[in-house]
């Protein structure tokens, strides 16, 4: 089955919790945290309203990324037991619908972007956009376990636009930022899919678990993290923020680090006994909203 | 389709429909907001 073959049962009008879903809400929530901490860094201050709309286009950019993804993935998502009870694989809702709402909420996100704010953070946002949908979900998650690595740089924008909307202008501690968040991806989803594998093995995902197996999965973690954490200390490191975000990013980089180890040590196989996964894996987005919090205290205190 | 069926498409219209509403007038709002922002800003 392909992704343009695959329609579910006809639906009833589809309820506006649906289109809720369709928009990722949890994943969201880290996108805004970290689009919110590059806007609260930047060195120019926007008016409150304009901050509240650039947040509210990276919200909504984030969400018609995700409603695309579903479009493109109700296939494999009715595969996934994590994922079946999505509203397209579960039938509540016709495809096209989804497309339509994906794309309207992309093109509105980006123009009011460019409206309230200015066209170089609205481009970003389209190539942040465009990049998870054709990059990573149509071109990159069926055909490479390299999926993530390439495509985890979708996820790594907001902190990007939030400075750009604040600026009209991209300098070192940003692009730092979309580099802590590039190399904490492929940790993050490869901790989740050693414990998901059957899942993603059944709806032929090629995750490197199921790929290149757990053992090299596992060293792959250690071996990002490491660069990951040279990426969470340098603007520390180069001046670009205090001795309160270093503090907290040596401490939490260290633990991430010592938990990473423990998943190398680990030899569970089932799901169930992968407690050092599911451990690294819950830390690692506490990791992440840590980080970026860190770093909006530490400017706030110094300012 | 049954009768039930057509009352559950029918409420589910209801609260679309009220909730584009609520989501129209926010955005008059905002864009209201906005304006007056940029206005500062350039003053």
């Amino acid at each position: 089955m392909t992704s343009t073959t695959f329609q579910p049962q006809a639906a009833l009008t589809a309820d506006w919790r649906d289109f809720l879903a369709l928009t990722k809400p949890r994943v969201m929530t880290l996108v805004v945290f970290t689009g919110l901490a590059g806007l609260l860094v930047a060195p120019v201050k926007l008016p409150a309203v304009l901050g509240f709309t650039a947040i509210l286009c990276i919200a909504l950019g984030a969400g018609a990324a995700a409603a695309l993804n579903m479009w493109w993935e109700a296939d494999i998502d009715a595969l996934m037991k994590r994922t079946a009870s999505r509203p397209l694989p579960a039938g509540r809702m016709e495809r096209q619908t989804a497309l339509h709402f994906g794309v309207g909420l992309a093109f509105f996100s980006v123009v009011l972007m460019g409206v309230a704010t200015n066209w170089f953070a609205a481009a970003i946002l389209a190539v942040s956009i465009l990049f998870y949908v054709f990059v990573y979900t149509i071109w990159l998650k069926r055909r490479t376990p390299q999926n993530i690595v390439i495509g985890g740089a979708a996820g790594a924008f907001p902190p990007v636009i939030g400075w750009a909307a604040a600026t009209g202008d991209v300098a070192t501690l940003p692009m730092l930022l979309f580099a802590l968040i590039f190399l904490w991806t492929p940790p993050h989803f490869w901790a989740l899919s050693l414990f998901v594998r059957s899942d993603y093995a059944k709806a032929g995902v090629p995750m490197l678990p199921v790929v290149a197996g757990a053992k090299a999965t596992r060293s792959q973690i250690l071996l990002y993290t490491i660069p990951m954490t040279a990426a969470a200390l340098a603007p520390w490191a180069l001046g670009l923020a205090g001795p309160l975000y270093g503090v907290a990013a040596a401490l939490l980089s260290a633990l991430f680090l010592l938990l990473a180890i423990q998943v190398l040590a680990s030899r569970a196989v089932e799901p169930a006994a992968m407690k050092a996964e599911k451990r690294l894996f819950a830390f690692s987005i506490l990791y992440l909203f840590a980080m970026f919090g860190a770093l909006a205290a530490d400017r706030w205190i110094g300012a | 389709m049954t009768p039930a069926e057509q009352d559950e498409v029918r409420h589910r219209q209801r609260s679309r429909a009220l909730i584009m509403a609520v989501l129209l007038g926010a955005f008059v709002i905002l864009v209201y907001a906005i304006s007056i922002a940029k206005m500062g800003m350039k003053g």
